[in-house]
């Protein structure tokens, strides 16, 4: 029974672990808050992230701080993929931009995004443009190199198969090289998302107006750490609801149509 | 439409040297006719399709369709893969329908041309399916719709039914011979089988060990429908498969160690017997 309880795989017993969990962390955060080792402007409790979190929401600043990222990612985002695939697509096929461009792609991205804020500073100023800058150059590389390197492991037979059928040029490219290459795109977007992300919050908090990471400096500013903490926790969900829902269900759609995880 | 092959060479870059394939290779097919290719593997029977489909070309001597050159792939001339080689991202109806796509056939032909040729093959029943959903034969049938719906004059098939068990297989053959009765289609089939081979073709052709040329060709005047165990048949297939043999064992003492032929002769010496033997 208790065995059962830890070993056993069911959906419920996964999420009742899962809620067990997360309620003994939250236990833990409540005694530690109880033991006073910290003064509460330092060490806030649940109950009082709880309240910020709730006049944030209602003041409307935490929705408006939402859309104001979720704004600039999606737009650099969206640029970053359209661009990505688009370059990622020709390098993967033609063999000299491989071996010149895709090389350097691959050493550029070693970059840590926030890196390419001065630079788009300089170029843009300290506007909006240069807080998507970061983000498009944040996610990019890694949409580009992940459709590259899906393109070149397209297997042969697709190919082959394409131009028997009478697929040239543009053709082959939309209907055969990138629906082939596609699991592997999507593994680059994850990760694009991921990196758009975190150039984004980086950016923010160092010179953005609105936004959650200038919220989260705000906070900083008035000596709110429930404030902080309440962004903080924002943040993840979002990253969390992101990386999950959305491109872990996309994953695991193409691996099962892909025929590379049982249905 | 008659396909042929005059002084064909063939040789393939590999890791830096060059490997020939096929060589000085000579045969006309004619209109309607079932030919069977059958050799030992790596002979370059797959170069061979190739050739013929105009996905290759050769690097000396010509293939020619009637009076033509072939110049690249052409919806006459189509192949059914070794693997299928259906596109996983679509579901079978709209593999069939990819080149007429190609070719902006409106939708409701498509539909229409798709649902026949699955028809022939008897795969209508799961057009909405994604292949990964399908059976290894279900797979094969939906690669040669694909290919039928074109209504290609010659149907080029590698080892299409290599990798299925014996009874899908040979329920497969039953309908390929059906298929090709009614659409008197040329069909030009490589396989490993010599059973197979005999039993579908008009004449087949066996493939030398590397590098391949054609070593014979075999008549098959056995009056269809052709039963599997017809005596003749089985003549026929001795004979083949006596003359294949050689060509298989030159492939193993090339592929696999140096000792490969040595080995077999220690095997017929039981261990035991051979203890102290030789003190
Ligand atoms: N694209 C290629 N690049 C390099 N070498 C190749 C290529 N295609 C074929 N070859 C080589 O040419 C030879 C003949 O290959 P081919 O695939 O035509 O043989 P096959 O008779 O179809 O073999 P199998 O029965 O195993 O399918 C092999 O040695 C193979 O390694
Ligand atoms: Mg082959």
């Amino acid at each position: 029974m208790i065995r059962n309880f830890f070993y056993h795989d069911s959906m419920l017993l996964k999420i009742i672990r899962q809620v067990i969990f997360y309620s003994l962390l939250y236990f833990l955060w409540l005694f530690l808050f109880n033991l006073k080792l910290w003064p509460s402007y330092l060490f806030p409790s649940p109950a009082q992230v709880g309240e910020t979190f709730i006049s944030i929401y209602k003041d409307k600043t935490l929705f408006s701080a939402i859309f104001v990222t979720m704004k600039r990612l999606l737009l650099g985002y969206g640029i970053s993929v359209v661009i990505g695939v688009a370059i990622g697509l020709v390098i993967g096929k033609i063999r000299v931009l491989d071996e010149t461009l895709g090389g350097f792609f691959v050493g550029i991205q070693t970059l840590p995004s926030i890196c390419w804020l001065p630079l788009a500073i300089l170029w843009f100023g300290l506007s909006e443009a240069a807080i998507i800058f970061v983000v498009i150059m944040g996610s990019l590389l890694s949409v580009t190199i992940a459709t590259d390197s899906g393109v070149k492991n397209i297997q042969p037979m697709y190919l082959r198969a394409g131009r028997n059928m009478g697929a040239r040029g543009i053709d082959m490219f939309l209907y055969v090289i990138f629906p082939a290459a596609l699991p592997s795109i999507v593994g680059g977007l994850k990760q694009g998302w991921s990196f758009a992300w975190r150039a984004l919050m980086g950016a923010e908090i160092v010179f953005a107006t609105l936004g959650l990471g200038h919220l989260l400096n705000v906070g900083r500013e008035l000596n709110d750490m429930s404030q902080v903490m309440a962004v903080m926790i924002v943040i993840i969900v979002i990253g969390i609801v992101m990386d999950m829902l959305v491109f872990g269900s996309l994953e695991r759609k193409f691996r099962k149509l892909w025929g590379l995880e049982k249905s | 439409m008659r396909v042929t092959l005059k002084r064909v060479h063939k040789s393939f870059q590999q890791k830096g040297q060059r490997v020939q394939a096929l060589r000085d290779i000579n045969f006309s097919i004619e209109e309607g006719e079932f030919i069977c290719v059958i050799g030992p593997s790596g002979c370059g029977k797959s170069s061979l399709i190739s050739l013929i489909a105009g996905l290759e070309f050769p690097d000396s001597g010509e293939v020619y369709v009637d009076s033509k050159i072939v110049d690249g792939p052409s919806k006459d001339r189509l192949v059914v893969f070794q693997e299928a080689a259906l596109f996983p991202w679509l579901t079978v109806q709209e593999n069939v329908e990819f080149g007429l796509k190609l070719q902006k056939v409106s939708l409701a032909e498509r539909n229409q041309r798709a649902f026949e040729a699955l028809k022939m093959v008897h795969l209508t029943r799961f057009l909405n399916a994604y292949p990964h959903e399908l059976s290894g034969g279900m797979r094969q049938r939906a690669a040669i719709a694909r290919a039928l719906v074109m209504d290609p004059k010659i149907l080029l098939m590698d080892e299409p039914f290599a990798a299925l068990d014996a009874q899908t297989r040979q329920l497969l053959q039953e309908e390929l011979q059906t298929i090709w009765q009614k659409t008197k289609k040329t069909i030009f089939f490589v396989t490993h089988n010599v059973r197979e081979a005999t039993f579908l073709s008009d004449r087949v052709f066996e493939i030398s060990a590397r590098p391949g040329t054609i070593k014979k060709e075999y008549p098959v005047r056995i009056p269809r429908p052709r039963v599997e165990q017809d005596p003749q048949l089985l003549m026929l297939q001795t004979k083949i498969m006596g003359s294949l043999k050689d060509e298989i064992d030159k492939v193993a003492k090339e592929q696999l160690d140096l000792d490969y032929g040595l080995d077999k002769n220690i095997d017929q010496v039981p261990a035991e017997r051979n203890l102290g033997s030789n003190i």
